[in-house]
């Protein structure tokens, strides 16, 4: 272009997000292992809700959310491994409801790990689930991580067989927050005893990925932000050098070290949520929550909604926010630090201030 | 703008000899916020003249046949009425050439914002193979540094000769020219600051309702209390182009992923093939969240400038409605593309209501582009 020097380059540089947050945090984590191409990459979608109306009319906007993060996964670059799906595909756990969830995660390149959630199970208990997905709870190794598949949105035999006059009155008291009828989820013992045994065999230093659907830490009751249990299926996870949560269920992004384990939560494609202590009225002490969830703006259906590709180096993992109308944001667990860190956000100057809610 | 840039605006006025030129470069039309001119451009009325001498001059393309203005003619309101835009050769673009009426106000250029003012934009359509098709900027700046009206006018307005005349001053010079080209004072404008309210008919007036309620066009289309620009700047896909090469996306997407292009290059790539322009935004930022978005146009004299979208594909304002009525598909039933915005959605406007709102968006129109109305073709459709 001759002589002028174009004023956008200066344009470009405030762009090029994408390619910084793909380029990310290799350097920022301890190298572990010896061989760099075991560093690899997978990509999180959580809560679609898909909602039936009746036949095969299903709400358009869950419908919408679901459809455009397997459609944007399919081009992510570079190539995710593998696709978790982390729970809640339905919204009330009907057979069609699961079935055109599955038609669309059909869609993906990917191999899917699905992951059981409490919209999918509580109306036939997961039957119809397990035949789609098979087992609800199971590990499987990745380039040298252990990752574990949980059913964490159990609950007490009482609560589950003894108290309903029906399979659809279980699933809707289950689908309500704030519902003094519901119930605390759980591990529960026996998926507890698998568990132990399932980690028997893995080497201490081995890093962990476990997948489930609620926190695996308690942080709000009465909207089951919470796993009755946490402490016990925790304690099984603390002798491990390297270990990560990675859960739905909240439609927001929260993260947490508890000893050895990381916590990070993932976005929801349906809706967001607001973090409880907007009803709470008081100091909470609850798990670090840089930016607080501002109100979505109702008129675009996708914001605050979004998905993750999850980048592991070295056992550790950095989740890569994709957020719609929204500024991308990455949370990575910071060697130095010793917890997750949100790579933008951590810095008090550079936080964004909530918006005043009236 | 500050007060002095303002005087200043307005003794340029005066001291136009154009008269086109002179009543649409009111300072203080109705419904137009301040206009903001980069402190390092100031206007002037020599520079304006000297804008628009260059914005009109054939000579800066291969064939000597196409200016700015041809895409951008003053009788058609800065447009060329075109799908798409006609370059040297008649080669076609990807893209229909949005007016320059108010583009001043824009945050971005170009459909896809791949540039940041009118000064950057300026200077791509010269060195596009398909617009003006110069291999680099060179010719113009020849003709600049030794025709003698130039000369004269460089000297007189920048100080500059010979080689000190670069792409800067001609960009600039270009950019002060269409600063001058603004319009508001439109009916709507009468109705909405002015409590005009005989200036709408009954129709427009339930359009207006159905703008800013129903038919949700204010959420983007934005109309603010004390003036209306008609845009948020912001970029969205609304289902136009995208829905044609959806089994596409990911094999266009994918080399744009890979290869790193420059915006120059992107500047080319979007031009020359239509499917690569159906990219959108994405094409600019390779955020998934830009998939197939589009910038939002202003509405003002929208009556006048059909076709529409960024690809000219709808001929008439009802086939917008229609569009948006149908939540993102021009036919209704057609397959929903997967990177929709989140605003889009399907609108269940009555076929009145469609017509009412098509009738408030010809209250747009600006009293000195009326006499183009007339002769429109999207008027006739209803």
């Amino acid at each position: 272009m001759s002589d002028y020097k174009p004023t956008r380059r200066d344009f470009l540089k405030g762009m090029g997000t994408l390619a910084a947050a793909s380029a990310l945090p290799v350097s920022l984590v301890e190298v572990a292992f010896a061989d760099a191409s075991d560093n690899f990459r997978f990509a999180h979608i959580s809560d679609a809700h898909l909602q039936q109306i009746s036949g095969t009319n299903f709400v358009r906007n869950w419908d919408r959310g679901l459809t455009r993060a397997v459609a944007e996964v399919n081009l992510l670059n570079p190539k995710p491994d593998f696709v978790v799906f982390g729970g809640d595909l339905a919204q009330l756990g009907k057979k069609a409801e699961l079935d055109h969830g599955a038609e669309m995660l059909a869609k993906l390149n990917y191999k899917v790990y699905p992951v059981m959630g409490e919209h999918d199970y509580y109306l036939d208990l997961g039957e119809y689930w397990s035949k789609l997905y098979g087992p609800q709870w199971h590990s499987f190794s990745h380039k040298g991580v252990h990752f574990v598949v949980l059913n964490s949105i159990l609950t007490t035999d009482e609560w589950t067989f003894h108290r309903w006059p029906s399979a659809g009155h279980r699933m809707s008291e289950m689908a309500q927050l704030d519902n003094p009828n519901g119930s605390p989820f759980m591990v529960g013992e026996k998926q507890r005893a698998w568990l132990a045994q399932d980690l028997a065999k893995v080497d201490k230093a081995t890093p962990i990925v476990v997948l489930s659907h609620s926190p695996l830490q308690k942080i709000y009751k009465a909207w089951n932000f919470w796993t009755d249990d946490a402490e016990e299926v925790q304690a099984l996870l603390q002798p491990f050098q390297k270990v990560t949560v990675i859960y739905g269920h909240v439609h927001q992004i929260e993260y947490n070290q508890i000893g050895n384990i990381s916590f990070q939560s993932v976005m929801a494609t349906a809706w967001p949520w607001p973090y409880p202590q907007t009803y709470a009225q008081a100091q909470q002490y609850l798990p670090k929550l840089t930016v607080p969830m501002n109100r979505a703006d109702p008129f675009f259906e996708r914001d605050a909604t979004g998905w993750e590709f999850v980048d592991v180096a070295t056992g550790r993992v950095a989740v890569n926010y994709n957020l719609y109308s929204n500024t991308n944001r990455v949370v990575a667990f910071d060697a130095s630090a010793g917890h997750p860190v949100d790579k933008v956000y951590q810095d008090p100057a550079k936080q964004i201030p909530p918006q005043t809610q009236y | 703008m500050n007060a002095p840039t303002r005087i200043a605006f307005a003794t340029m006025l005066l001291a136009m000899g154009d008269a086109s030129a002179m009543d649409t470069a009111g300072a203080n039309q109705l419904g137009l916020p301040p206009l903001v001119v980069p402190a390092d451009n100031p206007q002037t009325p020599e520079k304006i003249a000297l804008g628009k001498k260059l914005f009109e001059d054939k000579r800066f393309s291969t064939t000597g046949k196409v200016a700015c203005a041809n895409c951008h003619e003053a009788d058609k309101a800065f447009t060329d009425r075109l799908k798409v835009s006609e370059g040297i050769n008649k080669l076609t673009g990807t893209r229909n050439a949005p007016t320059v009426i108010n583009a001043a106000y824009m945050k971005t250029m170009f459909w896809d914002g791949r540039s940041p003012s009118l000064e950057d934009q300026a200077q791509h359509p010269f060195v596009n193979p398909v617009e003006m098709g110069l291999k680099n900027h060179d010719p113009i700046l020849k003709i600049v540094r030794s025709d003698p009206d130039y000369v004269k006018a460089f000297q007189q307005v920048f100080g500059k000769t010979g080689d000190a005349v670069t792409m800067k001053e001609v960009t600039q010079a270009i950019a002060s020219f269409e600063r001058t080209i603004i319009s508001g004072d439109s009916p709507f404008d009468r109705y909405w600051l002015k409590g005009e309210v005989n200036a709408l008919t009954a129709a427009q007036k339930r359009g207006f309702d159905l703008f800013v309620n129903k038919g949700r066009c204010v959420s983007c289309h934005v109309v603010e209390q004390t003036n209306a620009l008609f845009t948020d700047n912001r970029f969205h896909n609304i289902g136009v182009g995208i829905n044609d090469i959806q089994k596409d996306v990911p094999t266009i997407a994918g080399e744009f992923l890979k290869a790193k292009a420059t915006l120059s290059e992107v500047d080319v790539k979007v031009l020359g093939d239509k499917r690569t322009s159906e990219l959108g935004r994405f094409a600019v930022t390779r955020e998934f969240d830009d998939m197939g978005s589009f910038k939002t146009p202003t509405l003002r004299n929208v009556a006048i400038t059909a076709p529409y979208m960024h690809d000219g594909s709808l001929k008439t304002l009802k086939d917008v409605v229609v569009h948006y009525n149908n939540g993102g598909i021009t036919k209704k039933g057609g397959h929903v593309n997967d990177f929709l915005s989140g605003g889009i959605r399907p609108l269940e406007l009555t076929d009145h209501e469609v017509d009412d709102l098509v009738a408030f968006l010809e209250s747009l129109t600006s009293p000195q582009y009326a006499k183009l109305a007339k002769a429109t073709p999207a008027k006739a459709s209803h």
